[in-house]
């Protein structure tokens, strides 16, 4: 059911036969976290290659933020160390914003900040997030899907060659997020810009991604998302009743007509 | 022209609403109100502990100020929330700040003074410090302006850009007590954190981008200075709250027209 483009499969391919193509954007290595005695992470090490979906998923409390932040550099590892590619672009797509009703503020002029973006590299960033249509919106008039597609469409500025998206679906609705991935999938198909994403959306991430880590203060099991949905530690943390996850993720997609009214940003646009 | 205490008031005002205008934005989009008040709440210590030792109040406040604002900062998450911390320390400080004040003997102090001020007694050396005080504090926010409402919008993101949020957090403490310290000559301890706030909420009505509310929010507070002062002498009310009041008023009918507006659309 995953179908990858044709271009990230020759891609793939290209990488196996030489290896140093596929280029290591970010190599954690035996890191560990901890605050005032409590530790979040302990001795995780993966890489992150240029062009892959990489997820991470794991339970509330499982050093999955702590991992990000340790990737941005705002905490301080207690050991290991994060080793990110020098001169990567880096887009960060946070989770919320802490939009204060009285704080007034445009989308185009979001978008310019910290940024020295033209008006057409802000208007083709928000048409590669799929929300072409609101420069001239009140931020605080979005909904929660053009919300979460406008802060995509500012961490595209400047041309990243990674994104990291931190929870991105919460509060969209199950649709709502199965439509945001498929957005982040056609990106990376434009760009080629490895995609690390955190989640607890089970259902909907996991297809999308090439590989999956799942995170319980340690790494419990990685590989494919298929594989990974098969260990038996997977289905500890997760308990029983995600052994549909894949399979619903499916369901969703072969009915899309059904879900189409729960969320007004999936009506205008066709899936597959 | 300095000579005449009306004029030297005007001035004072005028130099507290310029800086009282950005700041207090950041203050109603971060939710700081509370911040705001206890921060100048904790400059009565010292401006009391000024009093003890004969000097400025200024720096005694200035110094308090940006004390309690530090700890909050520090210590906040800890064992107690932050509005917790703030009660406790603020009414403390206040408290401690009283207690001292009476042990003073043989100074006449009036203690009004400080918390509602006395804008009409300000002095050319005190006008000297608000202005020196209100140009530091708007060089500080245009200085540090993406960085702060970046880290006003969300603080990896700020991370992400190559900024540190703590030391923006910083940045803001400071030009927090500098305003704090700034304003107790002019409108007193207690009705500062008016100052900080009225005119951002009321701008919030007409602006549609941020800069645009701190423009609106610094007209609001210049028009409420001068209207206040006036009315002040008038009507021979104190000042300090003559001019809030007429803050209020901007509020209240900037409100109301935006309800019309939207009533209409």
């Amino acid at each position: 059911m995953k179908r990858l483009s044709s271009k990230h499969e020759a891609f793939a391919t290209l990488a196996q036969v030489w290896p140093s193509f596929a280029m290591k954007l970010i190599t954690i290595d035996s890191l560990t976290v901890a605050y005032v005695g409590v530790v979040a992470l302990k001795n995780v090490s993966f890489t992150i290659d240029s062009g892959e979906i990489v997820t991470i998923v794991g339970p509330n409390g499982s050093g999955k933020t702590s991992l990000l932040k340790a990737i941005i550099g705002a905490v301080v590892p207690q050991e290991g160390n994060v080793d990110v590619k020098s001169g990567l672009k880096i887009g960060y797509v946070p989770q919320r914003l802490n939009l204060d009703p009285t704080l007034p503020i445009s989308v185009g002029r979001f978008m310019k900040l910290s940024e020295n973006a033209t008006k057409r590299e802000c208007q083709r960033a928000l048409e590669q997030a799929g929300v072409a249509e609101i420069m001239t919106k009140q931020m605080s008039e979005l909904s929660g899907g053009q919300l979460q597609r406008v802060l995509l469409a500012k961490a595209l500025l400047g041309s990243p060659e990674m994104l990291l998206l931190d929870e991105a679906t919460q509060g969209l609705d199950q649709p709502g997020a199965a439509e945001f991935y498929k957005q982040i999938e056609k990106l990376r198909e434009e760009t080629g810009c490895a995609i690390l994403m955190i989640s607890h959306d089970l259902h909907v991430v996991m297809s999308a991604s090439d590989r999956v880590i799942c995170l319980n203060g340690h790494i419990c099991c990685s590989g494919t998302p298929q594989a990974v949905a098969a260990t038996p530690e997977y289905k500890e943390l997760f308990g029983a009743d995600t052994d549909g996850a894949l399979a619903l993720y499916r369901h969703n997609h072969d009915h899309k007509h059904d879900h189409n009214d729960k969320n007004p940003t999936n009506s205008t646009e066709a899936t597959h | 022209m300095l000579d005449d205490f009306m004029v030297r008031a005007f001035l004072a005002g005028l130099g507290l609403a310029l800086v009282s205008a950005p700041l207090g934005c950041f203050v109603v989009w971060r939710r700081m109100a509370y911040f705001g008040d206890a921060t100048a709440h904790a400059a009565m210590l010292g401006v009391a502990l000024s009093l003890a030792i004969e000097t400025d109040v200024f720096f005694g406040a200035l110094i308090f100020a940006i004390i309690m604002a530090w700890l909050t900062t520090q210590l906040s998450g800890r064992n107690y929330a932050m509005d917790t911390l703030l009660g406790v320390f603020s009414h403390s400080f206040l408290a401690v700040g009283l207690v001292i004040v009476s042990f003073i003997s043989g100074v006449r102090i009036d203690l009004m003074a400080y918390l509602f001020g006395d804008i009409l007694a300000v002095s050319k050396s005190d006008l000297g410090v608000i202005w020196v005080g209100t140009l530091v504090v708007l060089g500080l926010i245009i200085w540090r302006w993406t960085p702060l409402f970046l880290t006003t919008l969300n603080e990896e993101l700020s991370y992400a850009s190559g900024f540190n949020p703590k030391r923006e957090q910083l940045f803001l403490t400071i030009a927090l007590g500098i305003t704090v310290a700034v304003s107790i000559k002019v409108v007193g301890v207690l009705l500062i954190t008016a100052m900080l706030i009225i005119p951002a909420a009321s701008a919030r009505n007409i602006a549609r981008d941020p800069e645009m509310m701190v423009l609106v929010a610094g007209v609001v507070s210049c028009i409420s200075v001068i209207l206040g002062l006036r009315s002040s002498y008038v009507f021979d009310t104190p000042p300090g709250p003559t001019i809030v009041c007429v803050a209020l008023a901007i509020f209240i009918v900037l409100n109301l027209i935006n309800t019309l507006r939207r009533l209409k659309l």
